[in-house]
């Protein structure tokens, strides 16, 4: 016989109103598949009704993440060769509301993220319109921001991250990463924009420095690096406004 | 809640004597406590380096002073804070409410006393 492997696939349906409960499937054994092959095969073949989010198979689009095992893991990423012969358990990401079995509502991720501002910001605005202008960078001043400027948006870190799972008005690794992104990039004049979003009580401050938002990565992102950069700049622009005789900011 | 709402406002500060108090907490105290705790009573070094008479000799510089009131101060506000945002995760309602000014508070009176008695010493 065949070799065969074992997927439990944690299971909600909100139109039959069933409770959360968990789904085994036993499929063929491919070592080259991911765990997404995987899904795709029990979409196909086993049972039709079941719904997850995919796109890209390559890492790039971010829409596949799931928890694995209990870690959040882009799923097109992560090989079933890595757990046979033990079984893989699927549950859909951590943290977000579910909407039907592995698909989980990102709205409040979404919200967050357009609230930091993630593009370059103009003090001038005609400069935003007008592309005939060239904003030049050393390779130096792109490296400042480079490895920030790779995340997927996948939320893997929101998954991953306890404070946002005890406290869902906690900004966020990636967006907090994004706003760094920005923040730091030489063409951008919009970090006063952002302050009082990331420097407020929900904002960076909230991070409790557990760090595995950065384990998590698909991309090595290292958003606990840049909360805590952000902090300390937050801190730095603090204390100025505070010794020019202003509240803090 | 006026009062722990200012508190709350001062974030960066606390966390900035947080960080502080942490780097003091994780670079100095081995220190003191590897001299004081280990290699003097081994008898490494002199034990007489203990002695009342000694230690208040040190504590007349103002400069040794200082230094002893930034070892005690920065070290209880990271303590404070740790103790808050750790609490706070536990989401018990009306402790949340009022942590701040326990944690920052206590930290404060206690800096306070330290003050007092490194000032009071003769």
């Amino acid at each position: 016989m065949a070799e065969q492997i074992k997927l439990t696939i944690w299971r909600y349906n909100p139109d039959t109103g069933d409770e959360y409960k968990p789904q085994t499937f036993i499929i063929p054994y491919q070592k080259d598949w991911s765990i997404l092959d995987a899904l795709n095969h029990i979409k196909a073949e086993v049972d039709g009704s079941l719904s997850y989010r995919w796109s890209c198979r390559m890492a790039i689009c971010g829409s596949c993440g799931m928890m694995v095992n209990g870690t959040p893991r882009l799923t097109c990423s992560t090989y079933l060769n890595e757990f046979y012969p033990n079984e893989i358990t699927l549950e859909p990401l951590a943290n977000f509301p579910i909407i039907k079995d592995l698909v989980v509502d990102l709205t409040d991720f979404m919200d967050k993220l357009r609230s930091v501002k993630p593009w370059i910001i103009r003090e001038n605005k005609k400069d935003e319109e007008d592309t005939s202008n060239e904003y030049l960078q050393t390779p130096a001043q792109m490296e400042s921001y480079y490895q920030q400027s790779l995340c997927i948006n996948c939320t893997l870190c929101y998954a991953a991250c306890p404070a946002y799972g005890l406290h869902s008005d906690f900004l966020g690794p990636a967006a907090i990463a994004l706003t760094y992104r920005y923040n730091n990039d030489s063409r951008d004049q919009g970090r006063g924009d952002r302050r009082k979003v990331v420097a407020a009580e929900n904002g960076v401050w909230k991070c409790p420095v557990v760090g595995d938002c950065t384990e998590v990565c698909p991309k090595h992102v290292d958003p606990s690096a840049a909360i805590q950069r952000t902090k300390v700049n937050s801190a730095v622009s603090w204390f100025f406004s505070f010794l020019k005789g202003g509240k803090g900011e | 809640m006026c009062l722990i709402k200012f508190i709350k406002s001062l974030e960066p500060l606390w966390w900035s004597l947080f960080g502080l108090g942490g780097a003091i907490a994780a670079f100095l105290f081995p220190a003191h406590i590897l001299i004081q705790g280990v290699l003097i009573p081994a008898g490494i070094l002199p034990k007489d380096m203990l002695q009342y008479e000694n230690f208040a000799g040190l504590l007349s510089s103002p400069i040794v002073r200082i230094y002893f009131l930034a070892l005690i101060v920065f070290p209880l506000y990271h303590a404070a804070h740790r103790i808050r945002m750790t609490l706070e995760d536990l989401r018990i309602g009306w402790l949340n409410a009022i942590l701040p000014l326990l944690c920052y508070g206590g930290a404060t009176t206690i800096s306070i006393a330290a003050v007092v008695v490194i000032l009071r010493l003769s």
